[in-house]
């Protein structure tokens, strides 16, 4: 299933409306930033470090309070919304002390989901990954990789119309994140949910993304949007096309613009 | 670990023990010390024979107390980090209590003890809970507070209650820090029952602990028997410190690097 990206009649998904943040009443971190996400885009936020890109996807999922401004999701406040998003952190924030198949469980067990239908979706989640093998391993056994993909799977266990990823494979070598990569283009074609995406870097950046919004540093605000008319689904293949290379040449050189090199 | 490398080890063992009672008797031969200022092994292991009975009687005794006054704390002192991790107020007003817990000197408390609730096994059993306390509450609020905040997040995106994180969360992640707490405090609980018997063990034959019998030891210039005392204070510390590490192992080594055995 293809997700019709320009489907202008689509309510969209999230809308930040002249927002602005600080920590501690300093200087402020994020400074009047608007962005409207349509439904099933694929939208990165690149850009320097303390440019607030962290911070912005944590507005979103309502987990530090805005100064100014307005976010709604789906139309909802985002602590009002959080039962269809689900955030995917740099570090895989797995549980040491339970198994695989317990962490994929984890977040179906807190919202209570019977024991049967959580351990069936749980099978099919670990499936879905390619983790069936591991289910009884614990977090300590894994490769970086492997612990980025049980994370993965229970993000997607509360099958949330909303993805928030915070840097999830900047820890990764460059061949398990470009594998995870395309797993995580597959994974959306199928399910078709929405994905915010922060990352440091440009190709991964325009590998995923139907837009890459570039931000600068200072207070934290959107320098440059670049749209990635690359056609999904998109593979390795894609990765070796002109397109894709002129695509990554100039993402980089707008994001050193705003570095002021 | 082969099994010729574990008999090398015991052998090792054995010989170092050897030679150190070997040592103990040459320096009472070479400057003629008198039993009664340091008794030879054989004496002492003659006494141990002899004198069995009320040897265990008071070992046992106290590790009735010790080991009574460590469980209290464990269970009280788990409830109270529980209640410091739920606010940081309340963990700022009264953690200087905690700390007071832990400075003031027991051998002052013990007598006031004897005086409230008179001498016997249940003050013995609270001067070793008193004096286990601190650790156990420092060191498991430490667990319960040190989070990572990414961890919280992920539970408050799943709409996740403060139970729900307590129980699910901040507790298993607490678990290695309350078993440093309590290898801590197996040690201290043994000092303390021995303390508090000084002070406040039952002085009805039969019914004194460790601390009562050294006292007695010591009146009656028995030093052989006191050193089997000390040596049996000793060993029940050992035996607390072996049990709660052979514990911690049970419950952290499939998933905690501390107690991880040889496999990587």
């Amino acid at each position: 299933m293809t997700i019709p990206l320009n489907d202008a009649t689509q309510r969209p998904h999230v809308v930040l409306d002249r927002i602005t943040k600080s920590y501690g009443g300093g200087s402020p971190i994020l400074d009047d930033i608007g962005l409207t996400v349509r439904r099933g885009e694929f939208v990165s936020l690149v850009g320097p470090s303390g440019c607030g890109k962290s911070t912005l996807l944590k507005l979103i999922a309502g987990l530090t309070p805005l100064d100014s401004g307005a976010i709604s999701v789906d139309g909802m406040t985002p602590a009002n919304a959080r039962e269809t998003v689900s955030f995917i952190f740099q570090d895989a924030t797995l549980l040491p002390w339970r198994t695989v198949s317990q962490n994929v469980g984890l977040a179906l067990e807190l919202e209570r989901a019977p024991q049967e239908i959580r351990q069936q979706k749980v099978d099919a989640l670990l499936k879905l990954v390619g983790l069936e093998h591991a289910a009884k391993s614990y977090p300590r056994q894994l490769s970086g990789g492997m612990k980025m993909r049980v994370s993965i799977a229970r993000a997607l266990s509360t099958r949330p119309s909303l993805l928030l990823l915070d840097e999830p494979f900047g820890a990764l070598d460059e061949i398990s994140r470009d594998r995870l990569n395309e797993e995580l283009l597959r994974l959306k074609a199928e399910q078709g949910w929405t994905a915010i995406f922060v990352t440091h870097s440009v190709a991964e950046a325009v590998f995923l993304s139907s837009r890459v919004l570039v931000l600068a540093p200072h207070p934290g605000r959107i320098a440059k949007e670049i749209e990635i008319d690359l056609p999904y689904p998109r593979t390795a293949e894609t990765r070796s096309l002109d397109a894709y290379e002129d695509l990554v040449a100039l993402t980089g050189r707008t994001l050193r613009g705003v570095h002021g090199l | 670990m082969t099994m010729r490398r574990v008999l090398l080890r015991l052998l090792n063992a054995i010989t170092l023990f050897a030679l150190l009672l070997f040592l103990w008797q040459c320096i009472i031969w070479v400057f003629h010390l008198a039993p009664y200022v340091l008794p030879t092994p054989w004496a002492i292991a003659r006494v141990v024979v002899q004198r069995f009975p009320a040897l265990w009687s008071s070992l046992l005794t106290s590790a009735i107390a010790a080991g009574g006054g460590l469980l209290a704390s464990i269970v009280v002192g788990v409830a109270i980090a529980m209640l410091f991790a739920q606010s940081r107020w309340l963990r700022e007003m009264l953690l200087p209590y905690t700390i007071l817990l832990q400075t003031v000197p027991i051998v002052a408390i013990a007598p006031l003890l004897l005086m409230w609730i008179g001498p016997g096994l249940f003050a013995v059993t609270l001067v070793a809970f008193i004096i286990c306390l601190a650790p156990i509450i420092a060191n498991t609020t430490q667990g319960l507070i040190g989070v990572d905040r990414n961890m919280v997040d992920l539970f408050t995106m799943h709409n996740a209650t403060r139970a729900q994180i307590l129980w699910k969360l901040r507790l298993p992640h607490a678990l290695p820090a309350l078993f440093t707490g309590i290898r801590i405090a197996s040690g201290i609980s043994v000092i303390g029952a021995i303390t508090g018997d000084l002070f406040a063990g039952s002085a009805t034959v039969g019914q004194g602990g460790l601390g009562y019998s050294i006292t007695y030891a010591l009146a009656q210039v028995q030093t052989d028997y006191l050193f089997a005392l000390v040596f049996a204070a000793t060993m029940l510390g050992f035996f607390f410190f072996f049990a709660v590490v052979f514990l911690e192992w049970c419950f952290l080594h499939h998933w905690h690097e501390s107690v991880q055995t040889g496999d990587r």
